[in-house]
């Protein structure tokens, strides 16, 4: 028995062929929103992961430091070095931020690592060129996202400064590029007050009694050199020794210190289920319209080619053809479709998903799941096809 | 007169007795056949001719097996297919098997070649492909189209399209052939060519052969013909014209 469905779509080709690479850029289109989704996912385990940290201690009853904004004095991390299991204990700050260059401007994330050796928490942990800061300012590592160069000026709100040098897949989990500075200097960008702020605030402590003393001058320059430092992190990234439980060592500080502390599963479920849950619920909505539009179109195609042949499968059934074989050239058709389809998005998803601008992740595992809900929506599409040529009367072949 | 008939049928052909087809129920119903009598025999082709109206096309949709007679009986060969409300089984297979459909328009199958048009009935009755081809290459040789053999429908003159569609209906080497109107399209020399064909391959394959028509050209071929008018046949002797070999498409 020769295959009906193949001959037909040979003698249809070019048609056959268009509509698949219709179809499959819409599959493309669903492949990639699938991957922008992993590629979020995979975002925020970078993060988590390039931190170091193994614990997170933040601010009291906040999702910080990813999450929710998160503050606490910049000595915290001096007591919780003090914790038995603690190996090393550094502040962190982070702060999303138009960073400046003479190219263009960047959205990027700005963190300030604490001072110490290379392999202090928040560092980033490999570099592709240049070296790590070893100034205690205005030095900067930026991600290759960036677009920076080694040796760019880049400029953090008021002061300017030199990358030297750049990593990569060091990502927020917005998407958006890391820079790294100095802790203190990236304190002072984070809290830092205008002039006019500085003066006013000056002439109210002043004016203050309490600090303003007859007899006692060094009180109110004490009080105003105290308010004009910037004491503040956003988290304390914390490494254990080995073999020691990350929850113990959690439950101890939280208890002691009273802060609240994330272990990495935590920090992942906060990133994952809470912060990219709206988007990645707005992505699966997006899925199952996509998967609905190429459900209509497969199913209109199908339906219409099938609508061509009505006198030949009207003078298949007549000369003795099994519905099962009329049945199978239409679903073949469908399937054949729907293969082609998958081909052409899986290869526009590939080729496409560089161009993005934050990360797409196209897992086979998707890939796997898309080819299986495509084959899906093929053979349901295919049905009502099948409906219309097995409802067609063997009489009309003959005619009136 | 039509047990005058019946006394001479043999035990093969078509042979059809009493058949009535009413369409619908009640103020609406249709009787369009009333009682036809009719017998083929192998090697025969028989002219079925009548105005618009008479019931030809239900005749031969009966005949057919596409749609159901309400009374009368048929038999096909040894065996009777039809008979007051009972039928045989499989329908499906007796199109397939033992009959053999021309109609008007050739009904190629658009996205086979000429050889898989003709080949396609013994391969769905699952005769391998290769076996298949080879009879629908030798048939196409005698229908005088073998050096189209693998070109598309499309790319066939209406006379070529024709005999294809008669090799397909001949090539599972069926007891019967119902022809509607075959000669309608074509040019009153290609007309000839094809009832030419018609009684050729009738009585090389001994095939009872039926054509329906209203083409005035190819009436006078037949030896035998059944008028109908009004749903009821009569069996009228016709001139049984020679055509002559210079008729070649
Ligand atoms: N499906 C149907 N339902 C109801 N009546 C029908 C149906 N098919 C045919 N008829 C009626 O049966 C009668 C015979 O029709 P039929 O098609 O057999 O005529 P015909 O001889 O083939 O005519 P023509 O030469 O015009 O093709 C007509 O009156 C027609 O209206
Ligand atoms: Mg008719």
């Amino acid at each position: 028995m020769i295959n009906l469905a193949g001959r037909d779509i040979l003698h249809d080709g070019p048609k056959f062929v268009l509509t698949g690479l219709g179809l499959g850029l819409l599959i493309g289109v669903t492949l990639s929103m699938a991957g922008v989704y992993r590629g979020m996912i995979a975002d925020g385990r970078a993060l988590l992961d390039n931190s170091g940290a193994e614990l997170w201690v933040v601010q009291q009853e906040t999702l910080g430091p990813y999450a929710e904004p998160s503050s606490l004095y910049d000595d915290v991390y001096r007591s919780v070095l003090t914790v038995p299991g603690v190996s090393q204990a550094a502040n962190v700050t982070y702060l999303t931020m138009q960073v400046r260059s003479d190219r263009e401007d960047v959205r990027a994330m700005v963190v300030g690592m604490a001072p110490g050796p290379a392999g202090t928490p928040g560092w980033p942990p490999y570099l592709v060129s240049g070296r790590q800061v070893t100034r205690s300012h205005y030095e900067a590592v930026a991600d290759i996202a960036t677009g920076f160069r080694l040796g760019d000026r880049i400029g953090i709100r008021r002061h300017e400064y030199t990358v030297v040098g750049l990593t990569r897949r060091m990502v927020s989990s917005g998407g958006d590029p890391m820079v790294f500075i100095p802790l203190k200097d990236a304190q002072g960008a984070q809290f830092l007050r205008d002039n006019d702020a500085v003066l006013q605030g000056r002439r109210r402590t002043a004016q203050n009694p309490a600090f303003n003393r007859a007899g006692a001058p060094a009180v109110l320059d004490a009080v105003i050199a105290s308010q004009n430092v910037s004491r503040s992190v956003n988290a304390v990234l914390v490494t254990l020794k080995p073999g020691v439980d990350q929850a113990d060592v959690a439950k101890a500080i939280e208890r002691w210190k009273r802060f609240t502390v994330y272990t990495r599963a935590q920090m992942e479920a906060i990133l994952v289920g809470k912060l990219i849950a709206t988007a990645a619920k707005q992505i699966g909505m997006f899925l199952v319209i996509l998967a609905i539009v190429s459900a209509a179109i497969v199913a209109f195609i199908i339906y219409t080619m099938t609508l061509g042949k009505i006198r030949e499968i009207a003078v298949l059934k007549l000369i003795g053809t099994r519905n099962r074989t009329i049945a199978g050239m239409i679903m073949q058709q469908a399937i054949a479709l729907g293969v082609i389809g998958f081909v052409v998005g899986k290869i526009a998803a590939t080729f496409w998903a560089p161009f993005f601008p934050k990360y797409v992740l196209l897992m086979p595992r998707d890939s796997l799941i898309g080819f299986f809900v495509v084959m899906v929506i093929c053979v349901l599409a295919s049905l009502i096809a099948i409906r219309a040529a097995l409802g067609v009367d063997p009489a009309e072949a003959i005619g009136g | 007169m039509s047990a005058h008939t019946l006394t001479q049928i043999p035990t093969d052909g078509i042979v059809i007795e009493g058949l009535t087809k009413r369409y619908g129920k009640g103020d609406t119903a249709v009787d369009a056949l009333k009682g036809v009598d009719m017998y083929v025999a192998p090697g025969e082709v028989v002219g079925l001719i009548g105005p618009s109206g008479s019931g030809k096309s239900t005749l031969l949709k009966c005949l057919g097996a596409v749609i159901e007679p309400t009374s009368g009986r048929m038999t096909l060969g040894q065996d009777v297919i039809y008979d007051n409300g009972w039928r045989i089984d499989d329908l499906r297979a007796l199109r397939r098997d033992r009959i053999g459909f021309v109609f008007q328009a050739p009904y190629l199958i658009p996205f086979l070649d000429v050889t898989d048009n003709v080949a396609l009935l013994p391969m769905l009755a699952g005769v391998p492909n290769r076996e298949s081809r080879e009879r629908a290459v030798e048939l196409l040789s005698a229908l005088d189209v073998a050096h189209r053999a693998s070109a598309m429908p499309a790319q066939l003159s209406g006379g070529e399209q024709q005999r294809v569609s008669i090799a397909r209906a001949l090539v599972s080497r069926p007891p019967v052939i119902l022809a509607d109107e075959p000669t309608a399209p074509l040019d009153s020399e290609r007309a000839l060519s094809v009832i030419r064909i018609l009684h050729e391959m009738a009585h090389r394959f001994q095939t009872a052969v039926i054509v329906v028509t209203h083409d005035e050209k190819i009436i006078p071929t037949f030896k035998r013909m059944y008028h109908i008018r009004d749903g009821r046949t009569h069996e009228e002797i016709g001139e049984g014209r020679e055509i002559g070999a210079t008729l070649n498409v």
